[in-house]
């Protein structure tokens, strides 16, 4: 394991290379697990080099997914990308928002009120199970355990109702600002929400009693993929990724942001680092979200009537009654939308996401068009760590592995 | 009798037994579409979802859902399209055999989207011909499922059995909008366009 | 100072490191692009960074030295974080690749190769990550432009070929009309 942690081999793609006189292995073949496939999450190209059914080579190909994002901020303002994150981990509807909007918060300087920064919690929350159980179900799906899918989509739909109902859409949502959230949330839409919480305990242990004693599952993952913790940090693995293998370090502990040291939640961790212990500290992080979604309906309800915008006019828009009646908020409101510059400097701004590290390395000159916004993808570290993990193993474990590192390809290229 | 004979003359004209087997075809094409879903972003997780318990496709007889495009009879481009991709789109509908209807779902597959930049297609029309297209960003679950319907009687008028009279081949695609349009144009947005030589515009 | 940055600084001692705080307060420090890799192996083993965050590029146009790049490393043990940038410039602009450090830095070089035309020296399997390995430019260089230069031009190749190639259903021609 020591070996292939700074071992540079895997960029060295040669099949021919490997052909050796051995008469029981004979040729190599060349598989191609193109772009469009059912288990690839997405628009992954994997070329793979087999020797029978072991994997010798393992190459994946990126990019069928690159929309030009970085290139498009630049273009269009601080302000108009907030659409433009929401897409980029599409599964997890606002948590990539969040980080952006923490990086130009950090940027301008702009505190968040109290309850503003709850509401961005429990919306990230949220999005955190959203995710998982997008992994859980397509994971289990591609293993052949079908009716995973369908109980995980179920739940989802419950979240994205709640979505729908406080946001307007379902994903996508686009509905945090600099400085806060685009509108307070409502009272019945709390009270929904943590009778979902009770009912979705027991949903997580429905889901526990059909895969984790089950002994397919547990043959599948079993010693599979093993990232151990020296491995994580040379391949800047974040997320479950380094949990998995018995490190405890998640950005909502270690470095807080958005009010989440407020909240009582434990960070799950594993033991050996395979892709069970992955599933099972995912399984474990929706359990304890959901702990910190039943926390901030009670803080919500305490801070009835806070602020959740900030209150300030460089970077938060006026309201909407005000700009039709009043002069000062027509222009305020206008030099924002036209005009808004964030002051020369360069910040990060970073979350812990369901996949990993989140960030958001923002750039400004001074002027109203960005100079650079970089996105710090997990997904594309974990795509980085395919070959790592999966050299020497049998093809079929590629199945398991890919869906147990967990990326979506809209944030890897982004 | 006598309309046996008219159709042997002259294939365009529909008798009553023909038109009452292309109805039989259709019936049992519309209501057996087979999706492929080319789920290659955000919509992809809207198509997910419709073929969910929530939003069930299988009453209209289009739940399975086949991975490989030799099984299946309705491409459904759910997603942003790339440049880099279009190469693999386009085999991917030419495996398919016929009779094939392709969805455009979500306006990154109908138009661009909101993506005007170097390396998406704008609207997946520029390399496949499309049948039915879906707005939303993503679209509503229900709202493709609108879509397949809009697709089922689509499929109602048409005329099967001419196409096979007349020897028709699809080999080609018939397409909705010539290839020859130029793609991605826009209006330019950046102030990138300061720093091109004089006398070149933006785009090509 | 804080500690981060006497930390930091006791391990760049003798590298031309200048280091300022950044508006969100992360310890930044410059260093000339010839250094780059010396610098790095530095915080690695002196100042206890283990994990490499991104690798990136900033162009700056028609000021020379026009890229900006920027690394940025994570501590997991002093849990703190630090940046580190390097100006360089010209036709051919080329830095030290990390990798041999930290192996997690490949993707985010392979990146900025293909966004920039930054060539990192030691990098083996250096090449275009994200657009097609035909490309020509570089697309987040600021001369080019937003909407592209022709970008459906290697698929017009492809398509032409594919159009010339016999179709598997010649034979039907052959045969006749139905």
């Amino acid at each position: 394991m020591s070996a292939q942690t700074t071992s540079t081999k895997v960029f060295e793609y040669n099949p021919t290379a490997l052909q050796g006189d051995d008469p029981l292995h004979g040729e190599l073949m060349e598989l191609n697990m193109g772009p469009q496939h059912p288990a690839t999450h997405g628009v992954l190209r994997i070329k793979v080099v087999l020797d029978g059914e072991t994997m010798k080579e393992i190459e994946p190909v990126v990019g069928y997914l690159h929309r030009g994002k970085e290139k498009t901020c630049e273009s269009l303002g601080w302000r108009k990308f907030f659409p433009h994150t929401d897409r980029l981990d599409y599964v997890q509807p606002l948590m990539n928002n969040c980080a952006y909007a923490i990086a130009l918060e950090k940027l301008g300087g702009v505190p968040v009120p109290e309850r503003g920064q709850i509401i961005r919690v429990m919306l990230m929350e949220m999005s955190r199970i959203a995710a998982h159980l997008i992994y859980l179900g397509t994971t289990a799906i591609d293993l052949g355990a079908v009716t995973m899918f369908f109980f995980t989509f179920k739940e989802r739909e419950t979240i994205y109702t709640f979505l729908d109902a406080y946001t307007g859409h379902r994903m996508n949502n686009t509905y945090v600002r600099i400085g806060g959230v685009y509108a307070d949330v409502n009272e019945d839409v709390g009270r929904e929400i943590e009778k979902w919480c009770e009912h979705f305990l027991g949903a997580v242990d429905e889901y526990e009693k059909m895969l984790t004693g089950n002994r397919i599952w547990y043959d599948r993952n079993h010693n599979i993929g093993i990232v151990n913790k020296e491995l994580a940090l040379a391949w800047s693995l974040t997320g479950p990724n380094l949990r998995g293998s018995g490190f405890e370090w998640d950005l909502r502990k270690q470095q807080p942001y958005s009010s989440y040291e407020r909240f009582n939640f434990e960070i799950p961790v594993g033991t050996t680092g395979d892709c069970y212990d992955r599933y099972l500290v995912r399984v474990e992080e929706m359990r304890q979200s959901t702990r910190i979604i039943q926390q901030a309906v009670k803080l919500l309800r305490d801070t009835r009537g806070g602020e959740f915008l900030a209150d300030d006019r460089r970077y938060v828009l006026p309201p909407k009654g005000k700009v039709h009646t009043s002069m000062e908020e027509l222009i305020h409101q206008f030099k924002i939308v036209t005009d808004m510059a964030l002051p020369k400097g360069e910040a990060y701004g970073a979350v812990e996401s369901s996949k990993g590290e989140l960030g958001f390395y923002v750039v400004s000159d001074g002027t109203s068009h960005p100079l650079r916004c970089h996105i710090r993808a997990p997904g594309l570290m974990n795509v980085q760590a395919i070959p790592v993990v999966m050299r020497d193993r049998l093809f079929s474990d590629t199945v398991s592995i890919i869906g147990s590192l967990d990326f979506v390809m809209g944030e890897v290229d982004r | 009798m006598g309309s046996l004979i008219e159709i042997k003359d002259n294939p365009a004209q529909e008798g009553f037994l023909w038109t009452r087997v292309d109805e039989l075809v259709n019936w049992g094409r519309k209501n057996s579409l087979w999706p492929m879903p080319l789920g290659l972003s955000c919509c992809g997780i809207e198509l997910m979802a419709m073929i969910g318990p929530k939003f069930d496709l299988a009453r209209f007889g289009a739940e399975a859902a086949r991975f490989s495009p030799r099984q299946a009879d309705l491409m459904v481009v759910a997603g942003t399209l790339t440049w880099k991709m279009a190469e693999a789109c386009r085999t991917i509908y030419d495996q398919m055999p016929d009779p094939k209807w392709v969805i455009a779902m979500g306006v990154c597959s109908s138009s661009g989207g909101m993506y005007d930049s170097y390396s998406v297609v704008q609207g997946v029309d520029s390399i496949l011909p499309v049948d039915v297209y879906v707005p939303g960003c993503p679209p509503r679950p229900d709202a493709v499922i609108d879509a397949i319907l809009k697709l089922q009687k689509k499929i109602e008028r048409e005329r099967p059995v001419e196409l096979l009279l007349q020897g028709a081949n699809t080999d080609e695609g018939i397409g909705t909008r010539r290839f020859d349009r130029a793609p991605n144009r826009g209006v330019p947005t950046t102030r990138s366009h300061e720093f091109l030589p004089p006398g070149q515009v933006s785009d090509r | 100072m804080t500690s981060t940055q006497e930390r930091v600084q006791a391990a760049l001692d003798g590298l031309q490191a200048s280091i300022s705080s950044a508006r969100d307060g992360m310890p930044t420090i410059t260093v000339p692009a010839d250094k780059v890799h010396e610098a790095v192996q530095r915080l690695k083993e002196r100042a206890g960074f283990e994990t490499n965050t991104l690798v990136t590029a900033v162009d700056h146009y028609p000021a020379e030295p026009r890229y900006e790049l920027c690394w940025q490393f994570l501590s997991v043990s002093h849990n703190d974080r630090v940046r580190l940038h390097a100006r360089i410039g010209g036709d051919q602009p080329t830095v030290a690749s990390i990798i041999d450090l930290f192996p997690g830095a490949a993707y985010s070089e392979r990146e900025c190769f293909d966004m920039f035309g930054v060539v990192f020296t030691g990098h083996t399997g250096l090449k275009r990550l994200l657009m097609p390995e035909e490309y020509d430019h570089f697309p987040l260089r600021k001369d080019f432009p937003h909407h592209g230069i022709e970008p459906d031009r290697l698929y017009r190749e492809w398509d032409r070929k594919r159009r010339e190639r016999p179709s598997n259903t010649a034979f039907r021609q052959e045969e006749g009309a139905h």
